[in-house]
């Protein structure tokens, strides 16, 4: 059973969905349908389409993810830490202090490794 | 039982009418921001569609409707017309938890004026805004062009690196309030002005302005869509309501990343050195209501404002903003935070 703080999240979904989804229909079924095969061409600025669009692009945007991930991890850790700060006093501060030099660390050695360069 | 079937109506009521309120929000900045990049160029704006342009966004909407559908053939055509939907709900669910005023008294009920108070509020904030991302990497891929396919690439890169700073921004504040709930952090912000947190937190601020415009990617940071580079980025194969719902979905952000920046820095409903009251009227409710929307507006005025007066970013200049600038920044500022809080608390002040 869902808590009832979380309905009204649902009524939201369902509100803002809805809209999408019947504005995509609405447009489908009022616009008008002319089919021409160069409409319906891929645009490339008035030059002929060659080659797939989904060839290769550069490693810089999986390193990106990767590092997103790390880090995003991190800050989420960090959260319930926050909220409890005021009890945990100087002990968390301490032990918090210790999870961000070993983080600061991690982000001062992919960037004298060039992780961050874009050239 | 009746007590349930009168909740979901008042809470059906609430989400339907704040989500009216917004659309009419949004509908009405796209004319502000013509009107006001008019005047930053000493021209007029639209001004054909009734008075002062008044009726622009409707116009705009019929021409919407009635242009052609189509997608592609070379497209993926499911993924394709499932993308435009992510963007807008993506930047719509946020909506649930932004306490747009606080409560009023109507036919004998206390009514709260937010959708929804969950105690995970900025949890809730953070996982949907980083769903946002999805729509424009699918769209671009969905798309099979060249151009929509770098301008989703570049979107990834840019939304993620950006989430980043904004946690972090986000983690100093709740060192100081200890709560996700918003309508905590609102309340505790009510009384002097120099309660708002944008005073106690000026660092944490300015790393959360900068991650939202990147986040909404507005100017300075509309990499995504750089029209002099990639045509329209993702959206560069998109006709009609489609593209619609992408140029809607963008506004949808703007606008309640403005609402997010007041709630958090700049006290959202409440008005200053009011206090609020125990047993509020329709008249209090209304009031706080229209102090956020006020509020608001001016902090969209702003994102427009820094649109028509910075150039735009190069990608590796706001890679290295963002990565080697907004979180060394962030870390320090929560070491700093703490610190002080520390510091604060062993001297015996509360605040």
């Amino acid at each position: 059973m869902l808590p009832r703080d979380f309905i009204p999240v649902l009524i939201t979904f369902l509100v803002v969905g809805g809209f999408a989804w019947i504005t995509l229909l609405a447009t489908h079924l009022l616009g008008p349908k002319r089919y021409s095969p160069e409409k319906m061409d891929t645009y490339e600025c008035g030059v002929d389409y060659r080659d797939d669009a989904r060839s290769r692009f550069s490693i810089k945007f999986y390193l990106v993810g990767v590092l997103f991930v790390i880090f995003d991890l991190e800050v989420v850790f960090m959260y319930p830490w926050a909220v409890n700060f005021r009890e945990l006093g100087l002990f968390g501060f301490a032990s918090m202090g210790v999870f961000l030099v070993i983080l600061t660390i991690g982000l001062l050695y992919e960037w004298k490794k060039g992780a961050l360069e874009w050239e | 039982m009746t007590e349930t079937i009168a909740f979901l109506i008042e809470k059906s009521i609430v989400a339907a009418g704040f989500f009216v309120v917004v659309l009419g929000v949004v509908a009405y900045a796209t004319l502000g921001e013509r009107k006001i990049a008019g005047y930053f160029q000493d021209r007029h704006g639209p001004n054909r569609a009734g008075p002062w342009g008044i009726l622009q966004p409707i116009a705009d909407g019929v021409k919407f409707f009635a242009k052609e559908d189509f997608i592609p053939d070379r497209a993926d055509k499911i993924l394709f017309v499932i993308a435009p939907t992510f963007t807008f709900m993506a930047a719509g669910f946020i909506m649930a938890v932004i306490p747009f005023g606080d409560r009023l008294t109507i036919f004998g009920r206390e009514v709260l004026l937010q959708i929804a108070d969950i105690n995970i509020g900025i949890l809730y904030i953070l996982a949907i805004s980083g769903l946002g991302a999805y729509g424009i990497v699918i769209g671009g891929w969905a798309s099979n062009n060249k151009y929509s396919l770098m301008g989703g690439i570049r979107t990834s890169g840019q939304l993620i690196s950006y989430e980043i700073a904004m946690g972090l921004a986000i983690v100093a504040l709740l060192l100081d309030h200890g709560t996700m709930s918003l309508r905590t952090i609102v309340m505790q912000q009510s009384g002097a002005i120099w309660h708002w947190s944008v005073f106690t937190h000026p660092i944490g601020f300015m790393i959360f302005l900068v991650s939202a415009f990147a986040e909404a990617s507005r100017m300075p940071f509309d990499l995504p869509e750089a029209e002099n580079e990639l045509v329209g980025g993702y959206h560069t194969e998109y006709s009609s309501m489609k593209f619609g719902l992408f140029q809607f979905g963008e506004y949808t952000h703007m606008t309640l990343a403005s609402g997010l920046i007041i709630t958090l820095y700049f006290g959202g409903w409440s008005i200053p050195f009011v206090p609020i009251p125990e047993n509020p009227g329709i008249l209090w409710g209304l009031l706080t209501f229209c102090a956020f929307w006020a509020k608001t507006l001016l902090m969209m005025f702003v994102f427009m404002w820094v649109r028509w007066t910075l150039p735009r970013f190069r990608y590796d200049q706001l890679m290295n903003l963002g990565w080697k600038k907004l979180i060394p920044l962030g870390i320090f500022n929560i070491v700093l935070t703490a610190g002080l809080l520390l510091v604060f608390q062993s001297m015996g002040l509360t605040n």
